[in-house]
């Protein structure tokens, strides 16, 4: 059973706790340094990175603007290949389907690969509630949910752990770890393959996600790095994959482009491991009972925003992430969702929508704008972009009502700044203002920081008494 | 010859200042260092006093409609002038980013225009010196030790490059020290630095403990609201490194009589 994000408090408070745990920063600040400076070194490789990021990002804007016959086209194909097709509205329905293919083969328990948009919509939960096991099989997220924790980055979910946590918890959670269990990684990695093997033997029913769907020939891609994902997509008699509606591509040469972005962003690898592909059912190999879910829960809704809908280009390499320094010193736990860093900063909005949720309405805020998220995306998400449209849009939804102290400090800012002589006006408190502020202390800035000196006079007075000659 | 442009010819370019309401309120003598050096290198700025500020505050903080008045104030103020300066990354940044999805906003066709007609015209104080004078050794004189901190919006947003460390290179005496992670955020971020403070001042600490590393006397960068979040950890800090804006170097020069060193 893993922990729920549901009830998370908004950024700014759920950064202080992170901020609190030194071990965390430690954990995060080794391992986003580690995989940015291996990124770093495999795009520098490529001299056309910088044309691959345009064609990744023009195949998603043309899969986008014709989503619609896409996912017709990858839905006839999917069904001629024998597959069975689902559309889920949302979370609710694509649970639904899911556990009702379980109990159809009367299975209590499922593996799983490692997929973002089945955490999305809190299958795990979902299922349990049904009576139904799920086991995460691939590593990270088995530390994660034996750990009864939450994942806190989108490739590396136990980032936030290091090795002797998890020894602690293995040892702690798991019935067959090795008594003399030591944190080597090599030993942790053993310990996890033996406990998850007899899973993969035992289990008739796996779940997936995927990485891409052709809508040509009616494949699924999964792109993983322990082999744990090929398992489950061959040993199991039945099959289910939900796969969010941005997904889909439109034939096997666009994946050229994909496969070439995606690992070297997320891994810092020159290839991705295992590269999975399946099209519906293969008679007398592998499952022969496959269901594919569409899933939409919020991404019609991303894409009706003109500015936000690049985020469904998003190919979860988590570059974004690595590359944030907010994310840097307070993880993934403080965004509140499956998708944390730059991408959940905008998705979560995205998917969900502002106005209604503190704690969505809190994640727009949660950067400095630097842009280091969007110089890594691969497929060129203006992620400090989307930010400030979705910052309008939530102080657009709260303009009935009462207003903030923010609010009414903008509305004087635009009285001020619109004409210079009410500018000049103001200025002449400065003085005042640095002063009360230093005296009155505790203020935000003041805590950590010093205030300037307040000036003489404005440069304005100075100019207007000299003409600008000293 | 039909695209020659006779202007610079006949007369000279017509140069605006764009402060920044910052340097206005709190650092005048930034403002002061621009002036000085731009007239140094023949360029007799103007400042016209009906500005007020890049509207970037609204912007970034979600009121947009609270920028539209102080687009027009800015496009009043400055569309009469061949090349507007600002000594700000960010700013220029949000001219060149943000006035169009204000414009955009306003639904205000005239003001689009003449938004978009006047951003290409403004520039980062680098910028100008680089690529519109032609000119990287500016005859300055400054006997110190300096880091160089190049600030998010000069870096990533504007691209300003290696304007910034060739004119500091270029300038007599100045020693200048390597920053490592120095294309890291300083963790300012506008309102970012008040809403999420403890995130901004993690941030913050770690940029301070690199600049500290260096050894410099002195930390430079092209935008005081970045080195008034770097400064006051500086200062809380009593490290005793001052942090300048990049105008402040490149306006000193070589006092009569020649100077220490």
């Amino acid at each position: 059973m893993t922990g729920t994000f549901v009830g998370m408090p908004a950024f700014p408070a759920a950064a202080r706790d992170a901020l609190d745990n030194a071990q965390l920063r430690a954990n995060l600040d080794h391992a986003t340094s580690t995989i940015r400076a291996k990124r770093a070194a495999v795009v520098g490789e490529l001299e056309q990175w910088e044309a691959l990021r345009i064609a990744g990002a023009a195949i998603k804007d043309d899969v986008l603007l014709r989503l619609d016959d896409h996912l017709l086209t990858l839905e006839s194909a999917l069904q001629d290949a024998g597959a069975v097709v689902h559309w889920a509205r949302d979370a609710a329905e694509a649970c639904r389907i899911v556990a009702e293919v379980a109990r159809a083969h009367e299975a209590d328990e499922v593996v799983k690969v490692k997929s973002m948009v089945t955490q999305e919509i809190g299958l795990n939960e979902a299922l349990a509630a049904e009576g139904i096991a799920a086991w995460e099989t691939d590593l990270a997220e088995l530390i994660v949910q034996l750990g009864d924790d939450l994942p806190s980055h989108i490739l590396v979910p136990a980032i936030h752990r290091n090795r002797s946590e998890v020894r602690e918890i293995f040892l702690r959670e798991m019935p067959d770890a090795p008594p003399g269990l030591t944190d080597d990684p090599a030993r942790l990695a053993e310990a996890a393959r033996m406990h998850l093997r007899e899973k993969f033997l035992r289990a008739k029913v796996a779940v997936s996600g995927a990485n891409f769907a052709v809508a040509e020939t009616g494949t699924l891609v999964v792109v993983e790095s322990e082999g744990n994902g090929r398992m489950c997509l061959t040993l199991p008699d039945v099959l289910v994959s939900v796969v969010g509606i941005e997904k889909v591509v439109p034939s096997w040469r666009d994946l050229e482009v994909f496969l070439q972005l995606l690992p070297r962003s997320s891994t810092g690898e020159r290839m991705n491991p295992y590269t999975s592909t399946w099209s519906g059912v293969t008679a007398g190999d592998g499952p022969q009972e496959v269901h594919v879910v569409l899933l939409d829960n919020g991404r019609t809704r991303a894409l009706a925003d003109e500015i936000g809908r690049q985020a469904l280009r998003c190919i979860r390499c988590s570059a974004c992430l690595n590359a944030c320094p907010v994310y840097e010193r307070v993880g993934g736990h403080a965004y509140g969702s499956v998708y944390p860093g730059p991408i959940g900063a905008i998705l979560n909005p995205l998917l969900r929508g502002v106005g209604s949720s503190d704690q969505v309405d809190s994640l727009p805020y949660a950067s400095t704008l630097c842009g280091a998220c969007y110089e890594v995306c691969p497929v060129l998400i203006d992620i400090p972009s989307v930010l400030v449209n979705l910052r309008a849009q939530v102080v657009d939804a709260h303009r009935s009502g009462l207003p903030k102290a923010e609010a009414v400090a903008m509305k004087t800012a635009r009285a001020t700044l619109s004409s210079s002589w009410r500018l000049a006006l103001a200025e002449r408190f400065t003085r005042i203002g640095l002063g009360a502020a230093r005296r009155f202390g505790a203020s935000a800035w003041t805590r950590s920081r010093d205030l300037p000196e307040a000036p003489q006079e404005s440069f304005r007075k100075w100019w207007r008494r000299t003409g600008g000659r000293p | 010859m039909d695209d020659f442009d006779v202007r610079g010819l006949v007369q000279p370019m017509r140069v605006a200042l764009q402060v920044t309401c910052i340097n206005d309120a709190l650092y005048p003598d930034t403002g002061r260092n621009v002036v000085r050096l731009l007239r140094r290198l023949g360029v007799d700025v103007e400042f016209p006093a009906a500005q007020t500020c890049c509207g970037q505050p609204m912007v970034n903080t979600g009121y947009i409609n609270e920028a539209v008045p102080v687009l027009r104030t800015f496009v009043d103020a400055f569309a009469g002038y061949d090349a507007v300066v600002t000594p700000s990354g960010s700013c220029a940044g949000s001219v060149r980013h943000q006035h169009a999805i204000v414009s955009a906003r306003a639904g205000d066709p005239l003001l689009a225009e003449r938004s978009a007609d006047l951003a290409p015209r403004v520039f980062e104080l680098s910028e100008f010196i680089v690529d519109v004078l032609g000119v990287i050794d500016v005859g300055a004189w400054f006997p110190h030790t300096v880091a160089y901190h190049p600030t998010c919006h000069s870096l990533r947003m504007l691209g300003v490059g290696d304007r910034p460390t060739k004119l500091l290179e270029a300038v007599e005496g100045l020693t200048l020290l390597p920053l490592s992670e120095a294309e890291e955020c300083c963790g300012f971020g506008g309102t970012f630095a008040v809403k999420n403070a403890g995130t901004s001042v993690a941030i913050g600490e770690d940029k301070v403990r690199n600049v500290l590393a260096t050894g410099a006397d002195v930390l430079v960068a092209g935008d005081r609201s970045c080195l008034t979040h770097i400064g006051g950890l500086l200062d809380r800090q009593r490290s005793g490194v001052r942090v300048m804006h990049l105008a402040d170097v490149l306006a000193q020069t070589r006092p009569p009589g020649g100077g220490r060193r």
